[in-house]
């Protein structure tokens, strides 16, 4: 080959670099490993994570069983080894499973129209938010204490350089946004008010209220869904203007944090000021219908600088799982998952109040979620519980500091009795 | 087309409705356990007025029915397992198996970010290691591995930039783009609050350093260069470049897309590089999945570390591994958790495999790669900017518009050879742009095979153009009238 190329040695292909900016050693990392040896490595890696305890930790990541069948088909290089699918006629596959989400999302939501997939709920409840900038022109935003701290971080190194005020709303004794603090919030000024639902304490918003209040003050309602199967019993937020969120709930691995598969989806007169990518059902030539990525020129690659996003690569085979998942459940299956998620969770609940000294916090509904303040034992019980292989759930102190002593709990449909029964008596 | 090309003809397909158009009522492809806690009706738990009715539309499917529908699309799809796939700047390589096989260990895909650290050591050190390979192979001091995909770690890289110059009193203004510049470049500089100041390439496709001497002010934060750049070429003044910026208080953003080129060659950090992306779904064979996940790691050197997002991953002196929230200078977070881990574990299963011999190999072939292609198809295909390659070659379709046959129709009649397209849709400084990256993992035969494909094509456009403009004509689908598909939009399935 470097015959045909009239050259001689390989370093002269690299001729176009300047000598002096070549790197004459090797890099210093590790030496090659052969296959046995890299499972070796990683089987020892994955072991020191431990993955046999029992966890009892949602905040945003949600342990739900699988099916099989999902890893089985996206395990297809036909879908996993793909590129974005820029030319159609060899790329249907993907493009209609991409059309399958939206939909799926849709439905799900409510909303008239969702897109191909953002990053995670993070960075989506972020591009929400430049989204309802570009729709109300108007910069200032309510979020709730209770979304996800994590989410709120990310808006905020969102906003930074944007000129984007945000204000921050408090929860109430209920574990619900304060909706007197939102009315008196609301002016003439305010782009949007975000809320999460089920919020970060597992506690059910009243959708339609908020998205009334905000429509009252001609402000955007921007409803965000952290936990997807929800929607699968929850009433969808049909009156909000972007329903955003976060769809590993829906088959997609816990992974330690990602990839996750963010969602984005709103009213049809909105859809120009969409983030990400959208396909669209159309025809060939001969009329037979296809799928082709569609209304591009809100993206990056033909506005540029003026695009809706800077998104190009999304979470396409993230979206595929859930897309499976939700195919596999079907509404039925579904809605039997969410009521095991509340039934379970109302058991853990009704224990914990009956069987402990310890408080539950917030009363109004939940849905896999709930608080538990502990008293001043709070550290010996933590600890007696890890001895036990069970991490009992996340301390709300460090994103809420003034809820000390407190945990986040989260029970699913994978969870037991027994193994909720020795949380109990661990706590007791 | 002369039969030894043809790689393609027609075979056994099925077409497929919508998901929303098949099953029965009833059918399911999912049983629960049984309900180990006391039934209760979910109305005297949930107020009955948060509770839906049904979703509308959403079909009921066995697990065969599911299996089935997905199994039928998947058939329709290119992908690298059938054969080269030469899209330039994306990189499309081999995604080895083992990769797959060890992301889906069960400590890895069951690890909860929120688990205390004593119980995720394991994948809080396979993210340090990774992070201090990365850091090597660019030359660089710190990585984060938070960014979700290339174009988020330029958004990361410029808040980090800003970040720098807001620290020292002044964020300035603009970010210097070339205009060979992938479109996420500028769309992240906008949403990091600056202003775009495109940079004309110059006559060998690089960027003009004495142009640049003429623009960069104060008001200039930082240029925004890719290397190497889009057409496959190496910055020649990359140094002097970095010098100039530096020397007007101005910092260097490297789009690292084109990392594949260079591995152990030569390192951004040592020719001036102060922060770049690297996309691990091209250069580190984490799978493209079809349109992601990917992940964009930023690597910085020392006077950026501070910005990092938080957390970093730290490492204490007894060797245990932590998440540092300590971070007073951060940029802020700009994704939930640490980053698209199933991705990191993959690459850096491959740097393992492949050791520092292994990944200087990866960009001498990917470089040979492409530059065979490059002499053999230099006669039949026009090349725009001569400069010397490395892992692409961007050519264009100046011969064959001559017969009204444009880098599109091209594209679309390598189909019926057997071949994905190249890229054509940019660097928008080329018109009619057929971007070829080869990589290293494509055999000889392979991409002879390709190079004769190629031959082929412009041979038709010169005797025969009707048959590559209405190209492509084995497919199960032909072009689709994506003018029509915009203007009335169809985005999702509703009930008749
Ligand atoms: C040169 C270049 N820069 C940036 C990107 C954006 O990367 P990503 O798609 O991972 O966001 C790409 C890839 O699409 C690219 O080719």
């Amino acid at each position: 080959m470097l015959a045909a190329i009239g050259l001689e040695s390989i370093d002269q292909l690299f001729s176009g670099i300047p000598e002096k900016l070549r790197l004459r050693r090797l890099l210093d990392i590790p030496r090659a490993l052969t296959e046995p040896e890299l499972l070796d490595y990683f089987k020892d890696r994955a072991a020191r994570n431990a993955a046999d305890y029992v966890s009892f930790l949602g905040a945003g990541i949600y342990r739900h069983h699988i099916p099989i069948i999902i890893d089985a088909l996206i395990s297809r290089s036909e879908f996993y080894t793909a590129y974005t699918p820029y030319q159609p006629e060899i790329a249907q596959g993907t493009l209609q499973a991409i059309f399958e989400f939206q939909t799926y999302i849709a439905q799900l939501t409510g909303m008239e129209v969702a897109n191909a997939s953002l990053y995670d709920g993070s960075t989506g409840v972020a591009e929400a938010m430049l989204m309802a900038q570009r729709i109300s022109r108007k910069n200032k935003f309510l979020v709730a204490k209770t979304v996800h701290p994590e989410y709120r971080a990310v808006m905020d190194a969102y906003a930074r350089n944007l000129g984007i005020e945000i204000q921050l709303i408090d929860y109430t004794a209920e574990g619900r946004v304060d909706m007197a603090q939102v009315e008196r919030a609301l002016g003439k000024d305010v782009a949007g008010i975000v809320v999460q639902s089920p919020n970060f304490f597992g506690t059910i918003e009243d959708t339609a209220l908020i998205s009334d209040l905000a429509h009252r003050h001609d402000a955007l309602s921007i409803i965000n869904i952290a936990e997807a199967v929800s929607l699968g019993i929850l009433k969808p937020p049909r009156d909000a203007d972007i329903v955003v969120g976060e769809a590993q709930a829906l088959g997609v691995p816990m992974s330690f944090g990602g990839p996750h598969v963010g969602f984005l989806a709103t009213r049809d007169r909105y859809v120009r000021q969409m983030p990400g990518r959208l396909v669209g059902m159309g025809k060939d030539y001969s009329g037979k219908r296809a799928f082709v990525l569609t209304l591009s020129t809100r993206e990056q690659h033909i506005r540029r600088e003026k695009a809706t996003s800077n998104i190009c690569t999304n979470q396409s085979l993230c979206a595929l799982m859930s897309t499976i998942y939700l195919a596999t459940l079907g509404p039925v299956g579904l809605a039997e998952v969410c009521e095991h998620n509340i039934l379970k969770t109302d058991y853990a609940v009704g224990q914990i109040r009956s069987q402990t000294p310890h408080r539950v916090l917030f009363p109004a509904p939940r849905f896999n979620e709930f608080v538990v303040q502990l008293d001043d034992r709070y550290a010996s019980r933590v600890e007696r519980l890890m001895q036990n292989n069970i991490v009992p759930g996340l301390d709300l102190s460090r994103f809420y500091p003034e809820l000390r002593n407190t945990l986040l709990v989260c029970v699913t449909e994978t969870t037991r009795k027994d193994q909720i029964d020795a949380l109990v008596k661990g706590l007791a | 087309m002369s039969s030894n090309h043809q790689r393609t003809g027609s075979h056994f397909q099925i077409t497929e409705r919508l998901v929303f158009e098949e099953g029965s009522p009833g059918r399911r492809g999912f049983d629960l356990p049984e309900l180990d806690v006391p039934r209760k009706d979910v109305a005297t738990v949930i107020d009955p007025s948060l509770l839906r009715d049904g979703i509308a539309g959403m079909p009921e499917l066995s697990e065969v029915d599911v299996i089935r529908h997905f199994t039928r699309l998947s058939t329709w799809n290119y992908h690298i397992d059938l054969g080269l796939y030469p899209l330039g700047s994306c990189t499309m390589k081999y995604n080895p198996k083992i990769n797959e096989r060890v992301a889906r260990l069960e400590g890895f895909a069951l690890a909860h970010p929120y688990m205390p650290a004593e119980l995720i050591q394991g994948a809080l050190e396979v993210q340090k290691t990774l992070e201090t390979c990365l850091a090597q192979i660019s030359g660089t001091d710190a990585v984060s591995l938070q960014p979700a995909a290339g174009a988020h770690g330029e958004l990361t890289g410029i808040l980090m930039i800003r970040a720098y110059h807001q620290s020292k009193g002044n964020p300035r203004k603009k970010i210097l783009v070339p205009d060979s510049a992938h479109g996420t470049n500028p769309a992240s500089v906008t949403i990091s609050g600056y202003v775009v100041e495109n940079v004309p390439s110059d006559r060998r496709g690089m960027v003009d350093l004495e142009h640049l001497k003429k623009v960069v002010d104060q008001d200039v934060a930082a240029i925004m260069i890719t290397n190497p750049n889009t057409l496959g070429v190496f910055e020649r003044d990359i140094a002097e470049i970095a010098e100039l910026m530096h020397s007007r208080g101005a910092l260097v953003y490297m789009d690292g897309a084109n990392l594949n080129a260079m591995m152990g060659i030569t390192r951004p950090g040592d020719f001036g590089i102060d922060v770049l992306h690297i996309n691990l779904h091209k250069t580190f064979t984490t799978p493209h999945g079809g349109g992601g996940p990917g992940a964009g790691p930023v690597a910085v050197k020392k006077i950026l570390e501070p910005f990092l997002p938080y957390p970093t991953v730290g490492r204490q002196a007894g060797g245990n591994y932590f998440f540092d929230h300590d971070r007073p200078q951060s940029i802020g977070k700009m994704k939930a958790y640490n980053g698209q881990f199933g991705m990191h574990v993959r690459a850096l299963c491959y740097i393992l495999a492949n050791g520092p011999e292994g990944l200087k190999e990866v960009s001498e072939v990917a470089v040979l790669n492409a530059n065979y292609i490059r002499a053999k198809l230099k006669d039949a295909y026009a090349i725009p900017y001569d400069s010397p390659s490395l892992h692409e070659i961007v050519f264009s379709d100046r011969i064959q518009a001559r017969k009204d046959v444009h880098s599109g129709d091209i594209a679309k009649r390598l189909i019926d050879y057997g071949f994905h397209p190249p890229t054509v849709s940019f660097p928008l400084i080329v018109p009619g742009a057929l971007m070829v990256e080869p990589t290293e993992t494509e055999s000889k035969q392979e991409i002879d095979a390709f190079i004769e494909a190629m031959l082929a094509i412009a041979k038709e456009a010169e005797e025969n153009p009707e048959i590559v403009k209405s190209a492509p004509h084995s497919t199960r689908i032909g072009r689709i009238d994506e003018a029509s598909a915009a203007r009335k939009p169809v985005l999702r399935w509703r009930p008749e």
